[in-house]
């Protein structure tokens, strides 16, 4: 349903062109979760924007449903890094922002919004600000707004990387049960291995900067009961390091030349 | 725990009076000049001329202040927004800003005064122009800062750059806008007390002015303490404004 063909993006970083991505060639299917991993400034970020819409590439195109995508798309929903909500709205300010600026009735928000709150369990929070809420909440909020958009692709920038290792391992649950719930298809970018492996059917290795698709690593057992303790995760894992560690070993050297 | 905290406050402040008396009272026994009464005097011919007609020139100098707050925020808080998200217009006007606001415009007084004539409309002026500036740059400042993160997450929720004012750029100055009114309140006031000191026969200024030409030490003192009532309960109304506006900052 989302495709990236040939996508280079080049951005200015004061006087210098800075090349994040070179060459993406990428396909997102429907309801398949992907998890994108890469060394720190790989363009991970600017990948997903790319398919948020926020971003245009240099070169090549970015498509949704055999469209090119040039601004946010109604279908897509995007989870930034540190959450993105905004400190002067309370929770339920917050959450209903996106069904707000699609001129969505008050009532109708209010039904969606609801159902939203009980399904996340933060009902309980609603008129708090997000100074009020702890990691995981406004985790939570996050995810709220981003579910009340009925999104067929919900995309997420290290969505869960501020919490502490019990949270996160809650909520990359959370994330699962309500995606396939829901019949999301999901792009996340991480630095995790083990969330890579843990919430992507496909997990996607992107080189060091200027940021290319490196390998494309198939994990059919995600989504098993239990997996997390299971031992095929941990060969996973250890599958997904050796591939990042080689090739951010080639990428040194590449650059050392 | 709320009234806990209010009974709090109420207590802080009455000590900030106490001990706000008291210096007076010592440095005026210490010092034993005319011009510097005791504070009970000074009370006592306060609440004396008040009545008698200090209320009017209080008035008139609360009109003046508050309208030059009012058109100082409604000029400069909008540009300042729109310089502050607009990096190629802020380098055009930034050199210009810096050039313009060293310039002490206090100077400009009698350049106002011959063009606007010696009414209540060139000592407005007067204020607007050197608050103009603090607000401008400021809210300018504020904007410039607003977080990315912030503006992409609501970009990517479909908000139009109208959308952008009204839920990010907007609510996120606010804060600031409201340090730089209360900073401008403090400027206004004192500009104001020197644009009253001549060519006038109504407000605070002038009645200072005039108390202290005829030598009235205790009248001149009442004058004194109503400016400084004027810009206490001024400081009041910007507090509760902002908590009514910003209620995320009291949480």
């Amino acid at each position: 349903m989302l495709s990236l063909n040939n996508v280079s993006l080049t951005y200015s970083n004061g006087n210098t062109a800075v090349q994040a991505l070179a060459g993406v060639n990428l396909k997102i299917e429907k309801g398949k979760s992907y998890a994108v991993i890469g060394p720190s400034g790989c363009g991970k970020t600017s990948l997903i924007f790319l398919m948020a819409g926020l971003l245009m590439p240099t070169q090549g195109e970015v498509c949704l449903y055999e469209q090119q995508v040039v601004k946010p798309h109604r279908e897509t929903a995007l989870i930034l890094q540190e959450y993105g909500l905004l400190p002067w709205k309370t929770v339920w300010e917050n959450a209903a922002l996106g069904l707000k600026l699609r001129k969505v009735p008050d009532q109708e928000i209010a039904d969606i919004l609801g159902r939203v709150f009980a399904e996340l369990e933060i009902t309980e929070c609603i008129d708090r600000y997000p100074n009020q809420l702890s990691g995981g909440q406004k985790q939570r909020v996050a995810l709220a707004r981003a579910l009340s958009l009925q999104p067929k692709i919900l995309l997420m920038d290290e969505p869960l990387s501020a919490l502490d290792a019990l949270t996160r391992e809650n909520l990359q649950e959370e994330i699962l049960r309500l995606i396939k719930k829901h019949k999301i298809t999901c792009v996340l970018v991480t630095h995790s291995i083990e969330e890579a492996v843990y919430l992507g059917q496909e997990i996607i290795i992107l080189s060091a900067r200027p940021g290319r698709i490196n390998a494309i690593v198939a994990n059919p057992a995600q989504g098993i009961e239990g997996y997390r303790h299971n031992m095929s995760f941990h060969e996973k894992c250890t599958e997904v390091r050796d591939l990042l560690e080689v090739h951010s070993q080639s990428g040194i050297r590449l650059q050392e030349q | 725990m709320a009234s806990d905290y209010k009974n709090n406050k109420f207590i802080i402040l009455t000590i900030a009076i106490l001990i706000l008396f008291l210096g007076w009272e010592i440095i005026a026994l210490l010092l034993q000049n005319p011009a510097l009464p005791c504070p009970i005097p000074a009370i006592a011919a306060f609440f004396q001329v008040f009545p008698q007609g200090l209320w009017k020139h209080f008035l008139v100098s609360t009109y003046r202040v508050l309208t030059s707050l009012f058109l100082g925020l409604a000029l400069a808080v909008p540009l300042g927004l729109y310089i502050g998200r607009n990096s190629k217009l802020d380098k055009w006007l930034s050199p210009q800003l810096y050039l313009i606001y060293p310039i002490p415009k206090i100077a400009l007084l009698p350049v106002i005064f011959a063009i606007f004539k010696i009414g209540d409309l060139s000592k407005i002026i007067l204020i607007v122009i050197i608050i103009f500036f603090q607000i401008l740059i400021t809210t300018r400042d504020a904007a410039k800062k607003i977080p990315a993160n912030s503006i992409l997450s609501v970009l990517s929720l479909g908000a139009t750059p109208r959308d952008i004012y009204s839920h990010v750029i907007i609510p996120g100055c606010l804060p600031e806008i409201f340090t730089a009114t209360r900073i401008s309140l403090g400027t206004a006031i004192s500009v104001l007390f020197f644009a009253e000191s001549f060519a006038t026969v109504e407000g605070l200024g002038y009645f200072i002015f005039e108390t202290w030409s005829r030598v009235n030490y205790p009248e001149m003192f009442a004058g004194i303490i109503a400016i400084s009532l004027q810009g206490f309960l001024l400081f009041l109304l910007v507090d509760l404004f902002q908590r009514l506006v910003c209620p995320w900052l009291y949480t």
